[in-house]
């Protein structure tokens, strides 16, 4: 099966800067890839350059079977890729409600697809005409990620999901991704290696703008040598 | 954060302004008058709020929508003079009614050329913003005074709106009881758009997040050129209100009243409709009232109201969480 995402020879520049330099990145249908890399290797402006927020100044960007780096965002959106950005974006002044109504562009929310989301993250039932901003953070997360699949999407690129989440959270946010992956394509950029080892079928690593490692979840981490040596950590102390 | 104390510093301006009045009478006839004036704010204000929260852009240029609204609406009525003049509120409805539609869409037309030809390169430059815009407030004040003249324009107000009426011995002007009605009516319209239709989601959402917007699957640069049009619509119909108001009109209104109306929407915090309301009634009723107590403070009234606002809520009344 051809694969859903394929990034070739990726270059992003942003005003003076070289951020990306040459990605090569192929994202199966029906699988969760992890992005990994270092603070700085370039992981958010990839998903971003994916998303059309950056725009690539060289290379190409594969979805669905044609090219898409010259699209601009909002019509890569209804294309069918959803983004869940590192700073959650939602919007605080609306409500739990609104911010999914907005979400579904044609029409009201799907009760199948609500009833979904309320089954993941029953917190968005619970304050479902509550204002967004008055959320925790674990809950501005799910509302995130509920936004982003209140419609069917294709492919979904989530940046750190699990950033300054409690790890009791974190557990809660394994369980819903697990829930997800079973029919969504996912490209997770992520620092927690203990969720990206729980969730993960493959990975990608990032070091300097460029896709340095990748190869099979299981394999990374089973692997703590090529740990320390891409990502400068080991399993033990990222646990 | 309570949101209703804002609200609430409006009956407690005009109640503490209460014992400094001499007579209740003076009072209501200054709280009318300040309402008044703080609701034709709110209407040439309220479109600038909108522009600078969804769009980034610092507008000077709104100075020209009121006065080319002005103008163009005035040269409606004048043209309607037997109507304006008749003794019957049908009569002058139905000058008043093209007038404003005039003013409106003259004001709107200029802000869509605005937009694409102006505004546009600059997005994300607020000091080329500032630049561009104003030149183009300037530019806008001397084609006034080419196509109209550089004269003092009188423009009296339709004959069944002259004068008060009394309520006890308080004496209340008609026309800004009109001024207080349309200002209702704009607001209560734009808060059913914002607050009860996706159109008013969008905006709503575009002024926290655009890019959030876009990556929805919206394609918010149209709504964008929407939004600045009605704004400057709405510019114009305060434009040619204010004229109605003051019976006159020059082309520097709009830039004299642009220091107001930044002062509105900074106290009522940037982007927020609700908060360039309660800023604009605010302003309205304080002028009002230290005009009337202590004239001499009069000018800096505004200036130190803002002050106090900003030491007691730094981003304004509503602030929009960006």
């Amino acid at each position: 099966m051809p694969d859903l995402l394929e990034l070739r020879g990726v270059h992003t520049h942003i005003g003076q800067y070289h951020i990306l330099h040459g990605v090569d990145l192929a994202v199966a249908p029906n699988s969760l890839t992890m992005l990994l890399g270092r603070n700085g290797a370039g992981k958010t402006t990839c998903l971003r350059t994916i998303m059309g927020l950056w725009r690539a100044s060289a290379g190409t960007i594969r979805f669905d079977g044609s090219e898409v780096q010259t699209l601009e965002t909002p019509d890569l959106a209804r294309r069918g890729i959803a983004y869940v950005p590192e700073n959650m974006g939602i919007f605080a002044g609306l409500t739990v409600r609104e911010n999914l109504v907005l979400a579904a562009r044609e029409a009201e929310p799907d009760e199948k697809r609500l009833d979904r989301i309320f089954t993941l993250f029953p917190a968005m039932k619970k304050f479902w005409h509550g204002l967004a901003g008055n959320l925790s953070g674990g809950q501005k997360q799910m509302l995130a990620i509920s936004r982003a699949i209140v419609e069917s999407r294709k492919l979904l690129l989530v940046d750190e999901p699990t950033k300054g989440l409690a790890p009791a959270i974190i557990q809660a946010m394994i369980d819903a991704f697990q829930e997800l992956k079973r029919d969504t394509t996912l490209l997770v950029v992520e620092q927690n290696f203990h969720f990206a080892r729980s969730l993960g079928d493959a990975v990608a690593v990032m070091d300097s703008g460029k896709i340095v490692h990748r190869g099979r979840m299981a394999d990374l981490a089973a692997d703590e040598a090529l740990q320390q040596r891409l990502l400068g950590l080991s399993l033990d102390t990222h646990q | 954060m309570k949101n209703w104390l804002p609200l609430a510093l409006i009956p407690a301006i005009a109640l503490l302004a209460l014992p400094l009045v001499p007579s209740l009478p003076t009072w209501v006839t200054l709280t009318v008058a300040g309402l008044a004036m703080g609701m034709m704010i709110f209407i040439m204000a309220s479109g600038l709020t909108l522009v600078f929260g969804l769009m980034d852009v610092m507008n000077f240029a709104h100075g020209a929508f009121i006065s080319v609204g002005a103008y163009a609406g005035a040269s409606a009525l004048l043209a309607m003079k037997p109507a304006m003049q008749a003794q019957s509120l049908g009569a002058n409805l139905s000058a008043i009614v093209p007038g404003v539609i005039a003013a409106m869409a003259v004001a709107g037309a200029l802000g869509w050329f605005f937009e694409r030809v102006v505004v546009r390169p600059v997005y994300g430059d607020h000091l080329k913003q500032i630049l561009v815009t104003t030149g183009g407030l300037i530019v806008c004040e001397q084609l006034i005074h080419v196509v109209w003249g550089p004269d003092l324009i009188p423009l009296p107000r339709p004959a069944t709106l002259t004068g008060s009426f009394l309520i006890g011995d308080a004496a209340i002007e008609r026309y800004r009881m009109l001024a207080v009605v349309v200002g209702l009516a704009v607001f209560a319209a734009m808060w059913l758009v914002l607050n009860r239709t996706k159109l008013g989601l969008l905006i709503r959402a575009g002024v926290e997040n655009i890019e959030m917007v876009e990556a929805l699957g919206y394609r918010i640069r149209r709504l964008f050129v929407a939004v600045f049009v009605a704004g400057s619509a709405l510019a114009g119909l305060g434009g040619v209100m204010w004229a109605m108001y003051q019976e006159s009109l020059t082309a520097g209104m709009g830039m004299q009243v642009m220091v107001v109306i930044f002062i509105v929407i900074i106290i009522g915090g940037l982007g927020s409709v609700g908060g360039c309301f309660v800023g604009a009634l605010l302003v309205g009723l304080i002028a009002n009232y230290i005009g009337y107590v202590a004239p001499k403070l009069a000018l800096g009234s505004n200036i130190l109201l803002m002050v106090l606002i900003l030491l007691w809520r730094p981003r304004g009344l509503y602030p929009v969480g960006k």
